[in-house]
This record gives structure tokens, sequence and C-alpha cells, in this order.
């Protein structure tokens, strides 16, 4: 086993031991990069290798611990790209609030990588600079649109990446790349800095290859921030070691997130999450959230309102892409022609539409409504429950182009995670299984700021569970176990 | 046909604080283009906005002012529209939850006081300025945007259409304009943009209960410009109407080189600006116990101020320029506190000292004079110190150097001659060296007289008690 196959925490205590060399940490995650980087594609930039081992330093462990940041977060200094044309050039001038919190701990960063342009995608094809591949098979999807984050952590050239999630973009591409990922409470992880697709449901959060590291680097990132007026004011969440004990708690199963739609081998291994909860001595019940069914088309008309007026800015007037024209209209309307690619302006129409003169009532502020009844069907179910679980996609990763021709079908598969989202709630996707060597995720969700509580459910289930320990393989040449 | 005027004035005011309203830039003018940016003001990606709480305050405290109630969950929206000085292609506004609701002003008018409804005051962002090579935007084959000014706090405040005529709307802005420069939140200069209007205005036929169609003007920059596009504008409404047409729903920019409004474009062609929820803002919540600590800083505001003056013997038009001078109001009430005449105060401020300051261009505050200084020099001509023609003499010392009246009365020597004895001689002497004027006075040429006392005037260099060398040169002259 690789250094590069290791989890970060598992490298913190070899550090502390003294029993590895720093740069060699680094050296064997570069080298992932170098042998597989070309077939995976996880990255829009990597940092020049030399830089990465020069930003070792001795008395700062995480200095050694690669990290890679989703494009659409701002690392002075490195490209932002957003994985759109419209960005190609585009340099980032100031630090997001999430760098500025690892730089305190020296982190050192990797490279940006790949997503679906804006973030608007589910398997990363949406990228102006081509698809990232699954490391578990290079046909499929790594899932989107945090694929390159967490791409990048399963094929080992960062021990731990950043992503961001809108309506699932951390948590479906972990599921896809049989890593963990968190969507933390919206409001407890500052958005400045991170490019915004739709402000009420954007927040950034952690991808790992398990739950400890999760909760490790989450700690790191989380607090107030006054830079965000929605940052929100509280405790932050501070690392203490797992325990997992889930004796006595109470687990609700969301009845409609495993309806029709869900594949039968998805919904075996939730079957199996279940009994193994039970051997753990968790109580779990079905439970129904009857507007949950909603959440796609409410997200569809939310998201993309949200998103027409945030994407507005890129008009080629200060940075970014410029194409030509006659007059500054023309240069603009030119720019944002050339510049988006077909599903941002697929949802830049859309929410140019629901929120017209005439529209608005029906469309935006019906959808606000529906927004509140499944944020109060959660309320209601955690009134029961301690934590709710659900298959995090339905599907398994998908091949490369398979639905690209069909968005509808592709929004559709986010059902497990847009409610979350809309509620504004934490969940944590983890390794449940594998079907025919691809992986399947759990998702545990969580009431408001109850990150702790999820991390040891999740470490509970991880214990009791092989799925985190497996490496994925590349064309049968086994790179990690 | 007798037509009635309604117009409505939307009015926007750059805020005087510190910083920008949702970064930490400071605002501040004639900085060098683009030195007083961040990643907030210049709509990068990724940058947040943070409400500045003093914009709001000063949005709380005008909206107190002109008698509004106050949202206690007001929100903020954006407008979305597409402008090249408009950095994030949005802007951070209020729509249907302003700061404001519901207040009103009262302003003279010929007949007497009329209340102007306001429908609501509310905050937003500034947007940056273009500049054009060449000056215009057509034809200049080169546009330059300065964001200094984006991010910059703008109070909103828009009447409902209960003025009737351009001089009330002149007097409503006049008004609104002293009320924020009183308050401290707006330095209310039209002229240079820091303080600019838009009004609608339709006609009706009187007595009509039903509004006209309206049109809305654009580009009026001073009070002058005011008055003159809406009467061009009402004119051309009634023109129009009289001639059995129907006046076209635009809005029009006014030409103030041509004096006319032209057609900028029409609703058709209105934006659609598709409001909603700013979701980067919590809702402000404005509770009642910062809404009373606000209102007990509202200062005494100039209607009230117009008031008191007259009870102090002020006529209408003295206390009027005095209560809506902010620099002299204050400079008054102190004055006013050391030394009680309060007319003479108001006369000599009214009369000479603004000449003066007219003189330097300056306003008061950026002058020497101060309260004490100018209550001793009333009182030295109260006393007989010295006259009235001596202290407009010594004034313009006062005003450039501070220095005390009574110190260059005694230095100078400028002390009033009341010693009849002294004054009878240079009588004597006057009447001896002007034997011609003196036979003409006697033949009944009034103005004769006033020239010997001039001449009296003339040898003691001012300085002689004007009231008794009348006395003395009519008993002399028999």
């Amino acid at each position: 086993m690789d250094l590069a196959d290791l989890t970060a925490h598992e490298l913190l205590d070899l550090i502390r031991r003294k029993e590895v060399s720093l740069r060699d940490i680094v050296k064997s995650c570069i080298e992932r990069i170098e042998r597989y980087e070309p077939i995976i594609k996880a990255y829009l930039t990597v940092r020049d290798p030399e830089d990465v081992i020069n930003s070792v330093k001795d008395d700062e462990p995480y200095s050694a611990i690669p990290i890679a940041i989703k494009d659409n977060i701002l690392v002075k200094g490195l490209p932002n790209t957003c994985a759109s044309k419209i960005l190609s050039n585009f340099i980032a001038p100031y630090n997001a609030t999430v760098i500025e919190k690892l730089n305190r701990k020296a982190f050192n960063i990797i490279g940006k990588t790949n997503l679906d342009e804006f973030a608007m995608g589910s398997s990363t094809e949406n990228s102006a600079f081509g698809p990232t591949k699954n490391p578990w098979d290079i046909e499929r999807v790594p899932g989107g649109s945090s694929g390159g984050s967490a791409a990048s952590v399963a094929m080992g050239s960062a021990i731990w990446a950043l992503g961001s999630d809108t309506g699932g973009s951390i948590r479906q591409p972990a599921s896809f790349c049989g890593v963990v990922g968190l969507k933390p409470t919206y409001g407890t992880v500052s958005r400045y800095g991170l490019v915004a697709f739709a402000s009420s449901l954007d927040q950034i959060g952690p991808i790992t290859k398990d739950v400890t590291d999760c909760a490790i680097l989450y700690s790191f990132i989380n607090g107030h921030d006054p830079n965000d007026s929605t940052s929100l004011d509280v405790e932050p969440y501070r690392y203490s070691p797992l325990k997992g004990d889930v004796r006595g708690l109470r687990i609700g199963l969301i009845k409609e997130l495993l309806a029709e739609g869900v594949d039968p081998s998805v919904k075996k291994c939730m079957e199996d999450a279940v009994r193994t909860f039970e051997d753990l001595g968790a109580i779990v019940e079905e439970v129904s959230l009857p507007h949950i069914s909603y959440s796609v088309p409410t997200y569809y008309i939310l998201a993309p309102a949200e998103a027409s007026s945030n994407l507005a800015r890129f008009d080629g007037v200060r940075y970014g892409f410029r194409a030509s024209g006659k007059t500054a209209e023309e240069m603009m309307s030119n720019t944002r022609g050339e510049g988006f690619g077909p599903e941002v302006k697929r949802r830049i129409m859309l929410g140019t539409y629901v929120l017209s003169a005439g529209y608005y009532e029906a469309f935006y502020l019906k959808a606000l409504k529906f927004r509140n009844l499944i944020a109060g069907d959660f309320k209601k179910a955690f009134e029961r429950f301690d934590v709710l679980i659900s298959p995090t996609s339905p599907i398994l990763p998908f091949k490369l182009g398979e639905k690209v021709e069909n968005p509808l079908e592709m929004y559709l598969a986010d059902i497990c995670t847009i409610p979350i989202n809309l509620a504004g709630l934490p969940a944590i996707s983890i390794p449940c299984g594998f079907v025919n060597d691809l992986p399947v995720g759990l998702q545990i969700i969580g009431p408001v700021f109850s990150e702790s509580k999820l991390f040891e459910v999740a470490y509970g289930f991880e214990q009791a569970t092989p799925f985190h320990k497996r490496r994925p393989q590349l064309g049968g040449k086994p790179y990690g176990l | 046909m007798d037509y009635e005027v309604n117009i409505g004035i939307e009015i926007h005011a750059e805020l005087l604080t510190k910083s920008k309203v949702f970064c930490s830039c400071p605002v501040q003018f004639g900085a060098p283009p683009n030195t007083l940016t961040c990643p907030v003001c210049l709509g990068l990606p990724g940058a947040l906005p943070v409400l500045n709480r003093k914009a709001v305050e000063y949005a709380i405290l005008t909206a107190l002012a002109l008698n509004c109630k106050i949202n206690k969950n007001a929100i903020f929206h954006r407008k979305n529209y597409f402008y090249p000085d408009l950095p994030k292609n949005y802007q951070i506004s209020q729509y249907d939850t302003p700061i404001g609701i519901q207040g009103y002003l009262e302003i003279e008018t010929s007949n007497g006081k009329k209340r102007i409804r306001i429908r609501r005051v509310h905050l937003e962002e500034d947007t940056g300025k273009l500049i054009h090579s060449g000056g215009r935007i057509t034809g200049s084959d080169m546009s330059f945007v300065d964001f200094n000014r984006s991010g910059v706090p703008l109070l909103e405040i828009v009447s409902e259409p209960d003025i009737s005529s351009p001089e009330e709307a002149k007097e409503y802005l006049v008004n609104i304009r002293d009320i924020l420069v009183f308050l401290g939140v707006c330095d209310g200069k039209m002229e240079e943009g820091s303080m600019r209007c838009e009004a609608n205005v339709s006609i009706r036929e009187k007595g009509s209960d039903k509004l006209g169609t309206k049109t809305e003007l654009k580009n009026i920059n001073s009070f002058r410009a005011v008055e003159r596009a809406l009467q061009y504008e009402i004119e051309r409404q009634i023109d129009i109407v009289s001639k059995g047409k129907e006046v076209v729903q635009e809005t029009r920019h006014w030409d103030e080189k041509n004096e006319r409004t032209i057609s900028m474009r029409s609703k058709e062609e209105a934006h659609d600006y598709r409001y909603f929820p700013e979701p980067d803002l919590v809702p402000l919540e404005i509770d009642d116990a910062w809404i009373e600590r606000l209102r007990s800083q509202i200062p005494e505001l100039p209607e009230e101020k117009y008031e008191r003056y007259k009870t102090l013997g002020l006529t209408p038009y003295e206390a009027k320029l005095l209560a809506h001078d902010l620099e002299f109001s204050v400079f008054f009430d102190k004055a006013i506190k050391l030394y009680n005449n309060p007319r003479a105060i108001a006369n000599w401020l009214l009369v000479d000292v603004t000449k003066e300051l007219k003189d330097r261009n300056k306003v008061i505050t950026q002058t020497l004079l101060t309260p004490e200084i100018m209550v001793e020099l009333i009182s030295l001509i109260d006393e007989g110190k010295i006259s009235g023609r001596i202290a407009k003499d010594i004034l313009p010392e006062l005003i450039d150097k501070g220095t005390s009246p009574k110190k260059i009365i005694e230095e100078k020597n400028l002390v009033q001659i009341t010693d009849t004895s002294t004054l009878l001689s240079v009588i004597d002497q006057v009447l001896k060296e002007n034997r011609e004027v003196v036979e003409e006075y006697r033949k009944g040429k009034e103005r004769s007289f006033v020239f010997l006392v001039g001449q009296v005037m003339k040898l003691t260099k001012g300085k002689a008690n004007p009231k008794l060398v009348n006395e003395l040169l009519k008993k002399a002259l028999g």
C-alpha cells in the first residue's frame, strides 16, 4: 500500500510517530497524478510538483497532507475557471475564507479540481474542459458537480478535498467514487470566495476517504465569518476522536426515497445498511416525508432563479473571457453567448423565466412555499428520529454520455440529495456497499448543527463495515490494495 | 379646459457614511478611478455583501424625519438588469418591504401649508460611473468604468403624486435637501450628483378622479432644472391633450441645453427587473429600541427652526433664510444664546456676512468668524462704542483673521466720538468750508444736509456718532 492510499489521520499518526518523511507523502500523491491524471482528468490546474514539495514545512503536519480544491473556490494566485470558458483566463485575486482558514494550518493545495460548469450538473460532463472519469471504472462518470474532487481523493492524488454542494454536488460524487462527503448545515461554512451558483443552497464541504478525516477537515473550515452575512454565529464544531456508539439511536428510513426509480441493487445495499445499524443496536423505522417528491421541481425553480442573477456578473466587462462586439451591449451578449455552455444557458433561461413579471408568483413564490413544506416535513421527522437515512443516489455511477441527451433524467437522479439543501440540513454520504465493483453511498441526514452526531453515526457504521478500506483499481492494475 | 397637474418625485441621495453600503471601501469623492474598490464592489466571483449598519441608521433617521412608519423586517431585493457600470449586473435594492413607508412632508405653497405624502424610503447601492472617450456614449470608440462610486449607499425617497406645480416640486425638493443636510446624512449637492431627482408628471381635467397618463423625467441635475423641466413637460402634455391626442407613457430625458424633454423609451421597452429577495443577506431586524434611540437623535429640523425664529421677532423671510441654512442656523442659535438681539444678529448674517461670504465663495464655518466675535461686534454697536459704518469696515478682518472687534477698535483707535465739543468743532469746520452747500440747504435743498453729515463723518474717519452729528448739525444750521 502506498502512502497515497492512507487517510489523513493515519498519515498524521505516522508523522507524529516520525515513521514517515513528510515529503514522501506529498511525492506519493504527485506520483499518482503523474500516473493516472492523464486518464482520470480530475484536475483543471495541478500545481508545479516542486512548489508542492517545497510547500512542506517540517513543523506543519498538514503541509504534508495534500488537499485538492474544487475550481469554484478561490485560491489566490491560482486559476479559478469554474470549468467555464467564460472564466478560462481568470486568476483568483483573493482567497476564499475556507482557504484562509486552511492556510493557518499550512495546508498544501495540490491543485484545482474539475466540476460541471459553475457546479451545474451531476456527472462532471458539463465541464468546458472535458469530463473527469470515475477511478472505479473509467467508462463511468465520477458524479458531480464535485466530480474532480471526489475522483482526486479516490485515486489518491490528494488525501482529501473540498467540494461544494448545492443539490448534492459533494454527496453524489462521493457516493459514485466510494469516498465520504459532507454537506454541512447551511451557514456553518463561509461561502465567501465560493463562486455562487444558488446562494441560498450552496455550501462548501469536505470529501475524504473516511469519516474521521471528514470530521477533522470540517473542524478546520467551519465557523462564523463576518464576510458572509448568511454565516451563522454559533459555537463551531471542534474535532474530538469519534466513538461510533449508535445503541438506542432512532433512525428513520425515508420511504419516498426508496420508492420507484431506485436501482434494485442500491435498494439491496440499503437493506444491508439497515441490518448493520440494527445489529449495532439502533432502531430503524420507515418514515414518510410527504412533500419530498416535490423537491426536484422546487429546486429547479429556486436554484436557476438565483443562478440567473448570480451569473449575470460574467459579462466580459471587468474580467474573464471577452468576445468582441460593436457596442457594449453586443460585447456583453456575445461574451455570454460564447462563454457559457449549454447546461448553464439552460438554467439561466429557466431562472430568468421564473423570475419574470407574471411568472414570479406562479413559480418562484410557489417554490418558496414548497421549500418551507419540505423543511417542515424534516422538522416533524426529527421529532421522532435522531437521524434519517436514504441512498445518496438512486442509481449506480452511469456511463459517460449515457444521460447527456436527457437532462431531465439527470435532474431526477438528484432526488435524494436535493431536499437536504432545500431544508438547509447537514448530510453525509459514506460508502455502504459495492455492486459489480461500483461503489454505493449511504446518506445520513441530521437536524441543523448535528454534524457531530452525523460523524458518530457514520463512524459507527464505517467501523462495522469494510467498504471504506477499499481502493479503486485502474485497468486491472491495482493502485492501492 | 382647466387642467390639474400631478407630480411625483423620486430622489436618490448619496449617504455620507464613512464606508460603502456592502463593503468596507471608503466613500470619498475625487479619488483616482478604481482606487476605492474591493472584490465586493467590483462584483468579483465569490464576493458577498455585508450590510453597513450606519447606512441603515441614516435610512431610518431620514424615514423618521419624513414621518414614515418603519418596516421592522425590511428586506433587500435584487434588481436585475445589465449595464456595464453595474458590476454584478444586479443592484441590491429594496422592493416590497422598504425601510420607511407612508410618510409625509409639509411644504409651504401660495395657498398655505400642504402635505405631500411619501410612499417609501429605501436603501440601495450606487452604480459605478461610465466615462466615454469623447464624452458621449454615441460615437465614442472606447468607454471606461470607474467603480469608486459602486456600492456607495443611496437612499431613495419616493413621493406620491401629490405635487401640483413646478414651484411646489422645487419647494418639496429643497425641503428634502435641507432635511437630509440637517440630519447630516447627505450633502445635498444636486449639481455634483450627490442628490439626484426624477419626476413623473401627468395632467388631468380638473375634478377628474383618475390620474392621467404619466411620463417619467430623467436627467434633472439642479433645482432650477426641476422647475424648468416640469414646466416644459406640463405644457407639452397640455398641448397634446388639448389637440385631442393622448399622452404616451414613456421615460423622457431633460435636455438642459435645449430646454426640452426627449423621449428615451416607451412603456413596452421598460425593464423587467425580476426582483427577488437577496439570498446573500439576512432580513433586517429593526427593533423599537433602535428606532427610539434614532428618533431621539433627530436634530431640530428647518421647519421647526423656522417657526421658532418667527417667535424671536424675525420676519418670515429672514426666518426662512436662516432656518434652511444649516451653517447659519447653527451659528445663529449659538449667537442668540450669547447675546439677546436676534434681529440684529439675523440682519448681520443675512446682509453683510452673506455678502462677504459670497465674495470668498465660502460658508461661515470655513471662516474664522465665530458667534462670540459676531455678538461682540453687535454689542459694541448697541452700546454706542462704534458706528455701524466702522463695524462694516472691520467685518472682513473678523472673517479672515478672527480678531476680537474690541481689540481692533482699540488698536486702530476706532472708538466712536460721542464728545459734543469735539464734534461741534468739526461741524464748525465743515460749515466754514462748505458755505455754498449751507446756502443751498437753507434755500430748502434737503440733500445738502446729507452731504454735510458725510463731510463730518469723513473728517472723523467715520468715528462720529451719526445720531449725534445729525442733532448737532441741525442745531448749528439753525
